[in-house]
């Protein structure tokens, strides 16, 4: 038995860290850590509940955006504000353009190499390149002098040693498995996505004030006006800028990134058994209708059985801190968000140490459960929820992709799955963005610029106590956050991020995360290369996606692969 | 939003304003701003800590000058300046808290041909990485140093902020 630890170990900060035990190349046990505390949440304490988002925005580098709408989410429902009919427009598209944007980046940019061996395009053909191109999709850039160019300039990349992010890869495993044409193609999108989300991050420009930090929202509603006469408000020229960022932007989803992974998947069927995890899914819901129905519904799906969607009530979510690195008044038992608390009490052994003492607590992260279970969240738990309630897109797209794959749904609890359906999403949702344009546009013709209930605004009018809390289904899945507002102050403030419920460590009835579950089963080829144990982590997106990378640059070995004999 | 036209020159911060001396870079950016009105070409940007999502503002840049913590093993507030190559080199060596995103943005700016003419890192040793919107009095004490650096670079690059009157 070995047991191998993936490591960022230069960091300021620590991210994710990985231990698996491996035995007769299969892993049997693993564990998930972060060895990095932040507990940002006490910075709100005592603050205005209506500056809350401002803050929250900057809990994490990744997703900006999603902590300022579960904030003002949390404190409207604390304060019983329903906010105006073209504030729900614009959060939608917000939010959806935040789906959209960061899958195409992650397939590419965060998982494809995964999949996708870049020094065997070196060795592609571009002929027989552009002729796979073109067998599976009518995007015009497929000839093969441009696959040649492609080629060209990655070798020439490789030839000066400026690798970059290049450099970080196991290229020549034995676990990849594409063809060089294929492998070339892919590496040809990986380049275009880059140009593609230059681009396409103007929209978030065009909806949200000052980018890369949204400035244009409110508790009750937003502040990016409405008016189709004034150059300063969003008006009829923006939308026919949003309607064209859209259309391009979907063109790329559905003639690059969608063919991609139909092609790329089926060279890698046994992943569609590999990589399963908790088999338990939980989504809040979320992109509310004009008439307050979740276009993305909420449920909770146990032990996959799709026919049997469990309703979701915040009440019956829980913390426990076990195996992490905190210490409540009774470590066995788990706490609500509004009672939660961060009080660290680290036990872990003192750097630098081998590995982590896994029996123990092992982790920053606490232990969110779902009726006492762990949950998978993110874009399969969407997919898999909207199919079992029968969501019509949902259905429908999910449908057609396991038909062209010729699997059936039991293939979606898996590694493969989970990627399959942050694609899926990504068609839905930009399809999805077109039409709320559109409602946008409508609302406007009518006259209706509202975007703000300020009935609520006064702290005077507020009731001397009250507890809210938000819910939000960005890309990573499950958010919510709690505020409990005291004299008009944020009195205690929890937020249970998508991350936690996948890379949550062991509770107190030793039941594994998502991420650990995952991991059991896998195989291995060599030890010294755990490209396997990347792709199924990288498969859930972890918000510190960055954390699992291998970075190595000429030789200076930057992440710590461990690997113990045992 | 961006302008159409980009400007010449962005000065980066990067960090976490809630992790007190992690948000030096914006910190730093935060004082310009206010005591001085920036020459058109001048964009400052508060990058957070997004990394390949800045690639978009990269886009027509001359010069880039990138503010940021840095671990250095050394004293709390000791300043490191890194130019050209050696910023990338640096960078993947994983030393800064945000050295996945910033090397990835760079080096997806070298793909795709927009790579800045001019690279200037400012780095500063943190104290403290707790949950706090103050710095620490070392790296507090360097933010108007490291202002008349980032004038002194401007200058270099033909940009001249002017002091506002306040």
């Amino acid at each position: 038995m070995a047991r191998i630890v993936i490591d960022p170990i230069t960091r300021i900060e620590g991210h994710l860290r990985i231990e698996v035990e491996v035995e007769d190349g299969i892993v049997t046990n693993a564990w998930s850590s972060s060895t990095m505390w932040r507990g940002i949440e006490t910075i709100l304490k005592g603050r205005d509940p209506r500056e809350a988002w401002a803050f929250t925005q900057r809990f994490c580098g990744v997703c900006t955006t999603v902590h300022a709408l579960a904030s003002v989410r949390a404190v409207e429902n604390a304060l019983g504000i329903e906010v105006p009919n073209n504030a729900r427009i614009l959060r939608n598209l917000i939010a959806g353009s935040q789906h959209v944007h960061d899958h195409v980046i992650h397939f590419y940019h965060l998982h494809a190499l995964d999949w996708v061996d870049i020094v065997s395009a070196l060795d592609a053909d571009s002929i027989a390149t552009s002729d796979l191109a073109q067998s599976i999709s009518d995007w015009p850039k497929s000839s093969s002098d441009y696959f040649q160019g492609v080629q060209d300039r990655i070798r020439a990349f490789v030839d000066s040693g400026q690798l970059g992010p290049f450099a970080n890869a196991y290229w020549g495993h034995s676990a990849y498995k594409l063809p060089a044409e294929a492998n070339l193609m892919a590496v040809a999108h990986y380049l275009e996505a880059l140009d593609w989300q230059r681009e396409y991050a103007r929209i978030h420009a065009l909806l949200g004030g000052k980018n890369p930090h949204l400035q244009t929202f409110l508790v009750g509603g937003m502040s990016t006006p409405i008016d189709p006469n004034s150059q300063h408000a969003l008006n009829a020229d923006s939308i026919a800028l949003l309607q064209g960022l859209q259309a391009q932007a979907n063109q790329f989803v559905q003639q690059v990134y969608l063919p991609d992974v139909l092609a790329v998947a089926p060279f890698y069927l046994d992943w569609a058994g590999i990589g399963e995890g908790v088999g338990n899914y939980l989504c809040y819901g979320d992109f509310p209708d004009a008439d307050g129905s979740l276009w993305f519904p909420a449920g909770a799906i146990m032990n996959q059985d799709l026919a049997n969607l469990i309703p979701v009530d915040h009440e019956e979510i829980a913390e426990y801190v076990t195996h992490s690195w905190y210490s409540y008044d009774d470590d066995s038992l788990p706490k609500h968000p509004y009672v939660g608390e961060t009080n660290p009490n680290y036990t872990g052994p003192q750097p630098p140490y081998d590995y982590l003492e896994t029996d123990g607590k092992y982790s920053w992260v606490k232990a969110p459960r779902f009726r006492d279970e762990p949950m998978e969240v993110g874009p399969l738990a969407h997919m898999l929820v909207g199919y079992a309630s029968g969501q019509e897109e949902i259905q429908s797209t999910v449908g057609s992709v396991l038909d062209t794959l010729g699997v059936g749904p039991e293939a979606l609890f898996s590694t493969l799955g989970r990627t399959a359906a942050r694609c899926i999403e990504t068609v839905i949702i930009g399809n999805k963005m077109s039409e709320w344009i559109g409602e946008l546009a409508g609302a406007m013709a009518e006259g209706d610029y509202a975007i703000h209930e300020n009935s609520m605004w006064d702290p005077e009018n507020w009731p001397a106590e009250t507890m809210g809390y938000g819910f939000h289904e960005p890309p990573r899945g499950a958010l919510g956050h709690w505020v409990h507002i005291k004299d008009k102050k944020i009195e205690n403030y929890q937020a249970v991020v998508p991350s936690t419920w996948n890379a949550s460590p062991r509770d107190a009835n030793g039941k594994m995360g998502p991420y650990e579950a995952a991991l059991i089963g896998t195989p291995i080829a060599n030890p010294e290369m755990p490209l396997e144990v990347l792709r199924t982590i990288h498969s859930f997106d972890p918000c510190l996606a960055c954390a699992v990378h291998v970075l190595d640059a000429e030789g200076r070995e930057v992440t710590q692969i461990n690997v113990y004999p045992g | 939003m961006a302008d159409e036209s980009a400007p010449r020159t962005l000065l980066l911060g990067v960090g976490n304003l809630l992790l007190s001396d992690e948000g030096v870079g914006l910190r730093v950016l935060e004082r310009l701003v206010t005591t001085y009105d920036l020459p058109e070409e001048v964009q400052a940007l508060d990058g957070g800590t997004l990394g390949l999502d800045l690639l978009y503002y990269l886009e027509g840049v001359e010069n880039l000058l990138i503010i940021d913590a840095v671990e250095m093993g050394k004293q709390p507030g000791a300043i490191l300046r890194l130019e050209g190559d050696e910023v990338p080199a640096f960078l993947t060596l994983k030393i800064s808290p945000h050295q996945i995103g910033i090397p990835d943005m760079l080096f997806a700016a070298k793909l795709r041909d927009i790579y800045p003419r001019n690279v200037v890192l400012w780095g500063v040793q943190p104290g403290s990485l707790e949950p706090s919107l103050e710095l620490s009095p070392p790296i507090q004490a360097q933010i108007d140093p490291l202002v008349a650096e980032v004038i002194g670079q401007l200058e270099q690059w033909g940009s001249t902020p002017s002091p506002r009157n306040v």
